[in-house]
C-alpha cells in the first residue's frame, strides 16, 4: 500500500520534472528567435516608410550626409524588391509545372526503377548546397544563354533549389488522397490524365499550393547563388537578360557600405516579414483544407 | 462433381472461368462461372478475404487501374465481351458503388452527380443536366434533402447521404449494371435501412450485383446469392433455397455462423 503510494509521488515528480525541463529548453530555443525579431524591429522600423518601398537605394554620399546628420538614410529597397519578384516569378514559372508533373509521375509509379532514381536525384538535389547551384547556373545560363549576369541565371540557380521540394510535396499530397477517390473516377470511365487534372489535382490543391509556398520562402532569402547569377543592379531591372538585383544581395551590398547599416535591418526586417506572411498562408490553406 | 450453380436465362452479365491474380502466383478468384438475372438483386457473399470484391471489379474492369493484376477468362455484358467495349462505354453500362461513400470532396453535390458527363467531356445544354441531376437525386430519395443545397460540396452531407450521392452519380448513366460493394459496411442502421430500401425500388429498373460481409442483408433484400470462399464460386442459387437448404456443407458452415 505504502509502496504504492510511493512510487505514485516518484512518478508524480518525475512527470514535474520532465514538464519543466520541456519548458526551459522551448524558452531556450525561442529566445533565440524573439531576440532577432525585436532586434530587427527594433533596428529597422525607423527606415521603412513610402521611400523605402518606391525608390531605389542611395548612393554611398547621400547616405553619408544623411548619417552624419541624423536623418534618416534617403531612398528604398525597390530595385531589390522589383528583382526579387522577378526572380522568384520567373523561378516559379519553371519549377512549378515541371515539379508538379514529376511529383505526379513519381507517384503513379511508386516501383518503376528509372522513378526511384528520379526520387533518389531529387532528395539528393535538397542537399545540395545553394552555393554550387548558383555555379551550376552560372556555368550554363550565363556563361551561355545570356552571355553575363542575369535575372534569368538567378531565376534558375532559385528553380533549381525549388524543383526537389515542389516534387516531393506533390508525390507526398497525392498520395494522402485516399485510393477509392481515384477509383470513383475510374469507375465513370473518366481516362487517367483527366483524372490526374480534374480530380487528383484540384483535390490536393492546397497541399500542393502549400508545398509552392514553402518553397517559394525557402528560396526568396537565398543570396549565394544569386552572387554567382544575377549579380545586383542600382536600377530597377525587369529585363531577363540583365543583371538584377535581389532583396538579400542588397543586405550583401549595404553590409559592406558603413553608411548604409541601417538599411540592413530594415531590408531584414522586410525580408523576414515576407517569409513570415508566406508561411503563415500556407499554414492558413493546409488548415483550412483539413476541415 | 458439378457445382450447385444456378442456371439463368437471358442474363444480363455472364462470367466464364474467370481468373484473377494480384501477383501472378496466387489466384484471388479462381475459375468463377456464372450468370446474372437482370432486374434483380444478386447478392455475393463470404468471409473476409474470399474475393468477392476481386470478382466485383472484374465486372467493369476496375483492375485495369493496376497493372500487375492478371485477369483470364471471359466476361459478356448482353452477350457482348466487355473487353471489346471502350472503358468509356463499359462503365456508362456498369456503374460501381463503393465501401466507404467517395463522392469527389472538391465538387459540389450538382457536379457530383454529373461527374461522369462532365469528366468525360461530354457537352449537355444546361436544361439536360438540371434534368439528369434531378432525376438521379430523385431516384435515389435524396432530391428533397438537397434540393436547396445543390451548391454545397458532397463532403458536407451525412455518411448515408453521401453513399445515396454516389449511387445517384452512378446512376445518372443510366447503366445497365450497379455494382455495389458492401455499400452500407460504414454505415449505420437507419441509413443501412434506406439504402436496403433504395436497392429494392431501383431493382425494377436495373440490374444488381451486392456484395455483402451481412448475411442478414443478402437474406432481406438479394434474390439470388453466391457464395464464395477462398477465391471458389461454392454455391449459387435463388437466396431463399440457399438460406433454407444449402447444398455445399461449406455454404451450410457459413450460414451457421461456423466461420466468417
Ligand atoms: N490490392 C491487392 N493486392 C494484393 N492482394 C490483394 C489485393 N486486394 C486483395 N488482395 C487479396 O485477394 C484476396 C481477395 O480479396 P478481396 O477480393 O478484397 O476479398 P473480399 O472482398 O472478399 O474481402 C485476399 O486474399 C486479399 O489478400
Ligand atoms: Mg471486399
Amino acid at each position: 500500500m505504502t509502496d504504492i503510494i510511493k512510487t505514485g509521488n516518484i512518478r508524480a515528480a518525475k512527470n514535474k520534472a520532465f514538464a519543466w525541463i520541456v519548458a526551459i529548453l522551448s524558452f531556450i530555443t525561442i529566445f533565440p528567435i524573439v531576440l532577432i525579431i525585436s532586434k530587427l524591429i527594433i533596428n529597422g522600423y525607423k527606415q521603412i516608410n513610402l521611400a523605402f518601398f518606391t525608390q531605389v537605394g542611395p548612393d554611398t554620399m547621400e547616405a553619408m550626409t544623411a548619417v552624419s546628420g541624423g536623418h534618416v538614410i534617403p531612398g528604398g529597397i525597390l530595385n531589390g524588391i522589383a528583382g526579387t519578384l522577378l526572380m522568384v516569378l520567373l523561378a516559379s514559372v519553371m519549377a512549378i509545372p515541371l515539379g508538379v508533373i514529376i511529383g505526379v509521375y513519381l507517384y503513379e509509379n511508386t516501383t518503376k526503377r528509372y522513378a526511384a532514381v528520379v526520387r533518389d536525384v531529387s532528395d539528393v538535389m535538397q542537399g545540395v548546397p545553394s552555393i554550387v547551384l548558383g555555379l551550376i547556373s552560372y556555368l550554363w545560363v550565363v556563361k551561355h544563354v545570356t552571355h553575363g549576369y542575369s535575372a534569368l541565371a538567378g531565376a534558375s540557380a532559385l528553380g533549381i533549389m525549388m524543383l526537389p521540394l515542389i516534387i516531393r510535396s506533390t508525390e507526398e499530397t497525392l498520395k494522402m488522397i485516399p485510393v477509392s477517390i481515384k477509383e470513383a473516377g475510374f469507375a465513370l470511365g473518366v481516362p487517367y490524365h483527366k483524372i490526374i487534372l480534374r480530380v487528383l489535382i484540384p483535390t490536393g490543391f492546397s497541399g500542393l499550393s502549400t508545398g509552392i509556398l514553402l518553397a517559394i520562402s525557402r528560396v526568396i532569402g537565398e543570396t549565394a547563388p544569386l552572387m554567382l547569377t544575377a549579380l545586383g543592379s542600382r536600377m530597377v531591372n525587369l529585363n531577363i537578360e540583365q543583371p538584377t538585383s535581389a532583396v538579400p544581395l542588397l543586405i550583401w551590398e549595404f553590409y559592406n557600405d558603413p553608411n548604409m547599416v541601417d538599411l540592413i535591418w530594415s531590408s531584414s526586417l522586410f525580408l523576414m516579414g515576407f517569409v513570415l506572411t508566406l508561411n503563415i498562408i500556407s499554414k492558413r490553406i493546409a488548415a483550412k483544407s483539413k476541415k | 462433381m458439378d457445382k450447385p450453380i444456378v442456371d439463368i436465362k437471358d442474363p444480363v452479365l455472364r462470367i466464364e472461368n474467370l481468373h484473377v491474380s494480384y501477383d501472378g502466383i496466387k489466384n484471388s478468384v479462381t475459375d468463377v462461372s456464372a450468370s446474372v438475372k437482370k432486374h434483380a438483386i444478386t447478392a455475393i457473399m463470404g468471409p473476409s478475404g474470399c474475393g468477392k470484391s476481386t470478382l466485383l471489379r472484374a465486372i467493369n474492369r476496375m483492375h485495369d487501374l493496376y497493372p500487375q493484376i492478371k485477369t483470364t477468362g471471359k466476361i459478356f455484358l448482353n452477350g457482348d465481351d466487355i473487353s471489346s467495349i471502350s472503358n468509356i462505354v463499359l462503365r456508362r453500362k456498369i456503374g460501381m458503388v463503393f465501401q466507404r461513400p467517395n463522392p469527389f470532396p472538391t465538387m459540389s453535390i450538382y457536379d457530383n452527380v454529373i461527374a461522369g458527363y462532365k469528366l468525360n467531356g461530354f457537352s449537355l445544354k444546361k436544361h439536360e443536366r438540371d434534368e439528369i441531376v434531378e432525376k438521379s437525386l430523385t431516384d435515389v430519395s435524396l432530391w428533397n434533402e438537397v434540393k436547396d443545397a445543390l451548391n454545397k460540396k458532397g463532403t458536407f452531407l451525412s455518411g448515408g447521404q453521401q453513399q445515396r450521392l454516389c449511387i445517384a452519380r452512378a446512376l445518372a448513366f443510366q447503366p445497365d449494371v450497379i455494382l455495389l460493394d458492401e455499400p452500407t459496411s460504414a454505415l449505420d442502421p437507419i441509413a443501412t435501412a434506406k439504402i436496403e430500401d433504395l436497392l429494392l425500388e431501383l431493382k425494377d429498373k436495373y440490374s444488381i450485383v451486392l456484395v455483402t460481409h451481412n448475411m442478414a442483408q443478402a437474406a432481406r433484400i438479394s434474390n439470388f446469392s453466391m457464395f464464395m470462399y477462398l477465391g471458389e464460386l461454392v454455391e449459387y442459387g435463388r437466396t431463399k433455397d440457399m438460406f433454407t437448404k444449402p447444398v455445399d456443407k461449406r455454404t451450410e458452415e457459413y450460414l451457421t455462423g461456423k466461420f466468417g
